[in-house]
């Protein structure tokens, strides 16, 4: 803990609350991803259980102290469980008024509202587009107001360095962490140490960053600033060996850990696009675990280049977001129709074209089951958490060489930023992977079909006697050469969706959480998980007969499902796009399911879920 | 290659079950024929040999051969065999394109490829035309080219294949005919035996859509008017009587006439590694000059495919063989008692 002259104050009372939400809010250039990850931690160290999420713009460095330049992250953090990143605020750390605008509507009223006051000046309200400083106007009287001179002070502590003012601006956001770090009585250790590991080339920056995080702590402790602090107890949390992980890093590591468990290279085809890059930057430093990545030229030679490696025998996977898909579309149909393992992953964001590319969406799921011309089905697998990324990554490769078909793996901008403590598995735990590369040249064709799963055999080029060819023309159904026998054609789409409904029996019974039947089920997938599942506890803690599924596989559909769903007298569908799962399961089992819609691009509030119920609950 | 080392293999162990489909006349026979006699006599097996094409006449050419093959999609070939010949570079992996495949729709995909170096044989055959659409022009069709989309001509200037891939710094570059069976024959062998992208234009004749395209090259009358065949470090003569040659006056070239006062000294002297002669050779063209047939250019450096497989294994020696559990575990973890 920091030192702090002691005996100058009496302690102060601390408050003990389950539940905070904070929000972190600044200039792009402020540093407020760092605060909020590092506060994550400090949190993480203080036994919490927590949730995240970062809101950056596109912009990489848009004009200081614009609306559009402004930069974010929440943290959720409990003595409970934690299933999301939070609602509405419980404080809110601005660095400028353009900040303070554009998150102020998330605060609570009664909420922490900690401000910069130096920042409050003319230009800065300016280029906020305020009128008049919002300090003066009485506009944030509902609000517990603490104008921090965090800019001054931050100067003041780092006064004998003599350092340039811009390097002293740098350090503002360790200041504020650490004043709120006194507030909710966090460790800052984890940050010192990460202070130190991260600027140990430049001691200097190292050094002032220290002096101000404890500068701002001390300022809590020693100051009649805040008259209480916060108290908030760890959680009972399962016992086991933790970290903290995004979506996409998850992701890169659940392809790495499914590719070492066939014990075959892994090939990433990949064009940058957000919010999709990570993967692409966290596979290229796993390079001794035989992992190939390929920046491409664009996306459609990303997707092609790693089908080239699925037909060389390599675990493949091509990355990208909406619009990639797009121009992967016709290279999905080829690897459809050669039955080659390839995993697509979408990490969705929100759309039609550029739209809001840092912004999460769910709009691209109908574009995932259909979006390629041509009968040409495939299994779609989505992920519900930062953490269930892994799971889902695995589970992709393990259907796509088990089946021999290209997958689409499902994730979104949200759950690739956003990150969550995750009790680690052990490789020996996770579910085999098993590729058996044909090199019997007796009785061999290309399109012979395995009985159980109606895979086509993999054979890798360099396998004597095993010579053949494939292509997108049409095949016959058994040697895979050219045929436009009109029977032939027919026979195939209908084994192609075969299958696919041979899937099923990889997918295990639907979980219900909730009642196995009775008045309402909601049916979920993807990153609206936390939300959900949050809401439905609500009800059942009290009483309430609410059940909760979250569906994994979108394509094939579980066997169980259509069962389940006729069990339950009223569904709800809550999805961010116009209701395309909506479409799905009523199309599939003639039910009269709501939606509930959501397209702002940000993840759902538990309170607007719970509204809905509530409101069909009482119908 | 170590499998059939024993046995020698003959062009008709190259020969797939399939039959050949181009139209009766078609160039492209002659080119499949050439690389089927070539294949035994490069050293590598069958099965080690793939054959990867996009969309057009000439995409059918894999489907023919008794190798592996990928008949993917159009203009996308090179992104296929890249991801192919990066993760196992042990095949030999050939691409075959068209002017419209591969200038066209894949023009992105090919500069890419050989820019990067990657070890990949590309033949280009270039007719001048769209066949399997029946007779559109192409990129490589000449201003003006009436066609069934261009009734009153194309209006866009043609791209020369050969300077697009000296623009792109491709490190082997060649052009030959389809109906000269032995030069076809010494490029191609010139052309597997280099490390790194090799990039083949091969003049084919569509007999269908563009007949004659390459008639004064291949008139047995003309040809050797027509032709300038190239030979690293000989000077460029040509002529029935083998009396012209190209000499440079200051920057430009000129046909010149053998006798009076000039002789082959006069004369430039071809060398694959010069990237200036090899623009000035490019830009060659009927009917003020002979058309060159050859290696216009060949030089050596580091090829894609081997450079990635190197920083793979040297990951692997500093760090060892990748475990998963380490990786699972690494970063900020904690444990909860």
């Amino acid at each position: 803990m920091a030192t702090s002259p002691v005996g100058v104050l009496p302690p102060k009372p601390v408050v003990e609350r389950d539940n905070v939400v904070i929000r972190f809010a600044g200039d792009s250039g402020d540093g407020m991803q760092v605060t909020g990850m590092q506060f994550t931690n400090e949190s993480v160290f203080a036994g919490n259980e927590i949730g995240t999420l970062p809101d950056f713009p596109a912009e990489i460095r848009a004009p200081t102290g614009t609306l559009y330049g402004v930069s974010a992250f929440q943290v959720n953090f409990s003595s409970q469980s934690v299933y999301t990143p939070g609602d509405d605020l419980d404080a809110l750390v601005v660095m400028n008024p353009a900040a303070l605008k554009t998150n102020l509507a998330d605060l609570k009223q009664n909420g922490l509202l900690i401000l910069d006051k130096a920042e409050f000046n003319e230009p800065n309200l300016k280029k906020a587009q305020y009128a008049k400083s919002p300090l003066d106007d009485g506009s944030l009287d509902k609000y517990q107001l603490y104008p921090v001179e965090i800019t001054k002070m931050t100067t003041l502590a780092l006064k004998d360095m003599n350092l340039p003012n811009r390097s002293v601006m740098r350090c503002r956001n360790f200041f504020a962490l650490g004043v709120v770090s006194w507030l909710y009585n966090r460790p800052i250790e984890p940050t010192v140490k990460w202070i130190t590991e991260r600027f140990k080339k430049n001691t200097e920056v190292l050094e002032a960053n220290t002096l101000a995080l404890k500068a701002g702590y001390n300022l809590g402790e020693n100051t009649e600033l805040f008259a209480s602090s916060y108290d908030i107890k760890p959680a009972k949390i399962a016992p086991g060996l933790y970290r903290n992980i995004t979506g996409n890093t998850a992701t890169a590591i659940g392809f790495v850990a499914a590719a070492k468990k066939a014990g075959l290279p892994l090939f990433l085809g990949s064009y940058p696009i957000t919010p999709a890059s990570d993967v692409l930057h966290d596979l290229s430093t796993l390079k001794n675990f035989n992992v190939y990545t390929f920046q491409a030229e664009d996306e459609i030679a990303g997707i092609g280049s790693a089908l080239g490696a699925a037909f060389g025998g390599s675990i493949a996977i091509t990355t990208t977001s909406g619009p990639g898909m797009n121009l992967k579309a016709e290279t999905i149909g080829l690897a459809a129709v050669v039955e080659l393992p390839l995993i697509i992953t979408n990490i969705q964001r929100s759309g039609p074209s550029t739209g809001m590319p840092t912004k999460p969406e769910q709009s691209d799921l109908l574009q995932a089951l259909y979006g390629r011309h041509g009968e040409a089905p495939l299994p779609v697998i989505a992920a519900s958490s930062p953490a269930d990324c892994f799971f889902a990554a695995y589970e992709a490769v393990r259907i796509a060489v088990k089946y021999m078909t290209p997958v689409i793996l499902l994730t979104d901008g949200y759950l690739a930023n956003a990150s969550e403590p995750w009790l680690l598995p052990s490789s020996a735990d996770l579910p085999e992977v098993n590729v058996e590369f044909r090199t019997d040249p007796q009785g061999f064709f290309p399109y012979l079909r395995d009985e159980d799963t109606l895979a086509r055999p993999w054979v890798r080029p360099g396998t004597p006697g095993l010579e053949h060819r494939v292509g997108g023309l049409e095949k016959d159904y058994l040697t895979g050469n050219i045929s436009y026998a009109p029977s032939n054609h027919e026979q195939m789409v209908r084994v192609r969706y075969r299958k696919m409904a041979k899937i099923t029996q990889d997918i295990p019974p639907t979980k219900i959480n909730g009642p196995e039947s009775g008045k309402l089920l909601i049916i979920g997938w993807g990153s609206t998980y936390g939300s959900i599942t949050a809401a439905v506890k609500g009800f059942q803690e009290q009483g309430k007969s609410v059940s909760h599924i979250h569906l994994r596989h979108l394509n094939p559909l579980p066997a169980d499902l259509g069962d389940i769903l006729s069990r339950f007298e009223k569904i709800l569908v809550p999805e961010m796009n116009m209701g395309q799962l909506l479409r799905v399961l009523r199309a599939e089992y003639l039910v009269d399911a709501v939606g509930l819609n959501k397209i702002q691009g940000r993840p759902f509030k538990v309170s607007e879920i719970t509204a809905r119920i509530s409101r069909m609950l009482e119908e | 290659m170590a499998t059939n080392a024993a046995q020698k293999l003959t062009r008709k162990d190259f020969v797939s079950d399939q039959d050949v489909r181009w139209c009766p006349g078609c160039g492209d026979y002659s080119i499949l024929a050439q690389v089927q006699k070539i294949m035994p006599e490069i050293g590598v097996s069958r099965e080690n040999t793939v054959f990867i094409s996009g969309i057009g006449c000439s995409s059918r050419f894999p489907y023919y051969m008794n190798t592996y093959g990928f008949h993917t999609i159009h203009g996308r070939a090179p992104a296929s065999a890249t991801g192919l010949k990066v993760s196992r570079p042990d095949l030999s992996v050939w691409v075959v394109t068209g002017d419209g495949d591969g200038l066209s729709i894949g023009g992105n995909h090919l500069l890419h490829a050989l820019r990067r170096n990657v070890d990949l044989k590309i033949l280009l055959f270039n007719n001048r035309i769209y066949g399997l659409t029946k007779g559109q022009y192409s990129p490589t069709s000449e201003l003006g080219k009436v066609t069934k989309s261009t009734p009153a001509g194309s209006a866009d200037h043609p791209v020369n294949p050969l300077l697009f891939a000296l623009g792109v710094d491709a490190s082997f570059i060649a052009r030959t005919i389809d109906v000269e069976a032995k030069h076809q024959q010494d490029i191609l062998t010139r052309a597997a035996n280099h490390r790194g992208a090799a990039f083949v234009e091969i003049l084919q004749n569509c007999n269908v859509f563009n007949d004659g395209a390459f008639a004064s090259l291949t008139d047995r009358e003309l040809k050797s008017d027509t032709q300038l065949l190239l030979e690293n470090g000989k000077p460029m003569i040509f002529g029935k009587n083998k009396d012209r040659g190209i000499r440079l006056r200051g920057m430009s070239p000129e046909v010149v006439t053998l006798g009076n006062g000039i002789t082959a000294d006069d004369l430039l002297v071809h060398d694959e590694n010069d990237p200036v002669l090899g623009f000035m050779l490019s830009r060659l063209a009927q009917p003020a000059f002979p058309m060159p047939l050859g290696v216009i250019r060949a030089t050596n450096k580091v090829t894609f495919d081997a450079a990635m497989n190197s920083q793979i294994q040297d990951a692997m020696a500093k760090s060892g063989d990748g475990d998963i559990d380490k990786l699972l575990r690494s970063g900020d973890v904690w444990t909860v008692q």
